[in-house]
């Protein structure tokens, strides 16, 4: 008796999940429709599916990114298309959870029957999508998922936006060769890969150009006291001081740092994006590694950045930009290829050859992007372009 | 050697704010022998009052600082009601678990009210710094220093010489006994809720200014080590928790300066073993008997 209840619970339980799984997925192709309206409909459609954080934490980049990838289609297929071809958007929300992702994947090449996938955006859910996407033979750009380990391993799987550890090395060029630093002392929060990572190829590149690296402090998530690590990085009076963090711990630090009167030139990674809200007085005069400016003067960004205003009534964000380049990357090589045939498509992405937003675009052999970093200037309580660097 | 006395100020800074929450968990132990572990979140709440009460209405940071003792106080006082008192004469196991409940009902309503996003609290005392040589002391270190001293001064006069005071001390010697000469017991420990939550509110207010944040898990950290100073100085004694509190913080600013940050922790809280492997009374501790 017992055993047959478990059972049939087990087996209600089962059916809901199915059911609220499909429930929640139920969505209409975005893109397709305002696509098909335009025109150059008469060569059939090239089917991107999107997967992407529309709800949850992780809203914001979900919205920014499938707001701009729904821009880039827009205006290409107002253009005429692709190869005469209306490109269809098939957009679902993973919700940041890579099961999600992993069913919505399945139903995307089972149902939707995609040429190409674009997302997810996040490194979790790209991580748990990307062997899927290559044992499928589906073409897949991650616009904005840093995690080193998304595409090595799968010849598919390629992603818009640069890894961290590159990052990292291009601030250590930076310091050594723009700004002629000779001393360096490395803040890193071991808690964090992103941190770690960042710190690390800051040093390496550093030392590569010549610079010295004095001491890496480290510290932790916990921490919220960093008067006394502050106090011996003083004492060792390092030409620049690199930080590898997000805004909010960035913030508090250079907020110690004025208070104990250490006057370094500060440095940083993405994760600055943000300082700008609340601690703009502390970080003034720092420069950080960012994948846009809004500042660029590069008529496709500004374009980007006008077209994007009009539509959405907001800024576009670094995450808008990767999600806008990672369209383009993807209708650009179906455009090279001539047609939706797998093998050509993946080819024509590994001889990407592109001006995009985040800059200008080729691809190395483990599907990372090479292109141009903007290094960030905060000046007079703005973020402006100092310049663009690359390797 | 400037470094030296640079990274004592440091912990003299951290230390007094520390020995301002340790207060309150020493007085609560000291009266009703349970561990309130909901403190460290009343401190968070007084920092939430505090960053409101700056921002939202502008007010002065004494009226600020005032706002945010009399709103902890009472919610320290509900919380005894509601959470502690009907456990009064429990197993002290329950009261403490009851105790985790409450910090976690705090951190997450707090949570829920105002998102997990820090908030950045103004800065009060943006004013140079002193130099004394190569010495640089932030007015905010001293203004910290101060005022914790003022409100141990305070307590201290409190208890001494007032009959509230006196109640206190009769009621954490003997319950029973203080019952049986006329005083009211349930009174006694609201007040010392009340005294301690205040106290806690003033650090909550330091510690969100010194660090720049407020977010609602903030008391956590603070609110752990100051637990270890307690015990360190010997729980239930006042001055014990004062004198516990700068030793963590100074260890624990001279950890960070000479050893490493990822240390500190680890070695604030091995303090905590130590002590009560081999000291479990504290350094100011009597060694009492337990009675039978």
């Amino acid at each position: 008796m017992k055993k047959t209840t478990t059972l049939v619970l087990a087996l209600v339980m089962a059916a809901s999940l199915v059911l609220t799984g499909c429930g929640k997925t139920e969505q209409p192709a975005e893109g397709g429709s305002a696509g098909s309206e335009t025109g150059g409909s008469q060569g059939g459609t090239i089917k991107i599916g999107v997967l992407t954080p529309k709800t949850g934490d992780l809203a914001q980049y979900g919205m920014a990114v499938e707001n701009a990838a729904k821009l880039a289609v827009k205006e290409a297929n107002d253009a005429g298309g692709i190869n005469g071809m209306t490109v269809e958007l098939v957009i679902y929300d993973n919700e940041g959870d890579a099961t999600k992702s992993v069913n919505l994947f399945n139903r995307l090449i089972e149902n939707d029957k995609i040429d190409a996938l674009l997302g997810p955006v996040i490194s979790g859910t790209s991580l748990a999508v990307a062997p899927l996407a290559d044992e499928a033979g589906i073409p897949m750009i991650t616009p904005t998922g840093t995690n080193e380990d998304i595409t090595p391993d799968y010849p598919y799987v390629f992603r818009a936006c640069y890894i961290d550890p590159y990052q990292g090395q291009i601030m250590g060029k930076f310091a050594s060769e723009n700004i002629s630093a000779k001393t360096a002392v490395v803040m890193v929060n071991v808690g964090s890969d992103y941190s770690v990572g960042l710190g690390k190829n800051f040093k390496v590149s550093f030392e590569e150009k010549g610079g010295s690296v004095l001491a890496e402090e480290n510290y932790t998530d916990s921490d919220t006291d960093f008067k006394a690590i502050l106090t011996n990085i003083k004492a060792k009076n390092p030409d620049v001081v690199y930080i590898g963090d997000y805004y909010n711990a960035v913030g508090n630090i250079l907020s110690q740092a004025k208070e104990i009167g250490l006057d370094a030139q500060f440095l940083g990674s993405d994760g600055w994006d943000g300082v700008q809200v609340d601690y703009i007085d502390v970080a003034e005069g720092g420069f950080f590694t960012n994948h846009y400016s809004t500042k660029d003067t590069d008529p496709v960004v500004q374009n980007f950045i006008k077209n994007y205003t009009d539509t959405y009534n907001e800024t576009p964000n670094a995450l808008a930009a990767l999600g806008y380049d990672g369209a383009l990357i993807l209708m650009d090589a179906f455009r090279n290829a001539g047609s939706t045939d797998k093998e050509a498509v993946l080819e024509a992405i590994r001889t990407t050859d592109l001006n995009g937003v985040t800059g200008h675009i080729t691809f190395d052999e483990l599907g990372n992007p090479i292109k141009d970093i903007s290094i960030i200037k905060i000046q007079d309580g703005d973020m402006v372009l100092e310049t663009k660097l690359s390797e | 050697m400037t470094q030296f006395i640079q990274q004592m100020i440091n912990g003299l800074h951290v230390g007094s704010i520390y020995a301002l929450i340790a207060l309150g968990y020493t007085m609560v132990y000291g009266i009703v022998k349970l561990i309130n572990f909901a403190h460290g979140d009343i401190l968070m709440v007084g920092a939430y009052v505090g960053f409101f009460a700056l921002t939202a209405f502008n007010l002065p940071f004494g009226l600020a600082l005032l706002a945010a003792m009399v709103l902890s106080a009472l919610l320290g006082m509900a919380i005894d009601k509601v959470a502690y008192k009907p456990l009064r004469n429990a197993p002290r196991i329950s009261a403490l678990i009851t105790a985790l409940g409450v910090s976690m009902f705090l951190q997450n309503t707090f949570r829920l009210l105002f998102g997990a996003n820090p908030r950045k609290m103004p800065a009060v005392f943006n004013v140079q710094p002193i130099l004394l040589g190569d010495l640089r002391i932030p007015p905010l270190t001293i203004i910290t220093i101060l005022l914790s001293g003022a409100c141990m001064v305070g307590l201290e006069l409190i208890i001494r010489f007032t009959k509230t005071g006196k109640a206190m001390r009769g009621v954490s010697e003997d319950s029973k006994a203080a019952k049986l000469m006329g005083i009211n017991v349930d009174r006694t420990i609201s007040i010392t809720f009340a005294i301690g939550s205040a106290l806690g509110a003033v650090g909550g207010i330091l510690y969100s200014i010194s660090y720049y944040q407020v977010e609602p898990y903030m008391g956590m950290m603070p609110g752990l080590k100051a637990f270890v100073a307690a015990v360190l100085g010997g729980i239930g004694v006042i001055p014990g928790a004062m004198l516990g509190g700068f030793v963590i913080g100074g260890v624990e600013s001279f950890t960070k300066g000479y050893l490493s940050t990822t240390w500190a922790d680890a070695i604030v809280f091995s303090i905590l073993i130590l002590v009560l492997v081999f000291k479990p009374s504290g350094i100011l501790g009597k060694n009492t008997k337990e009675k039978v």
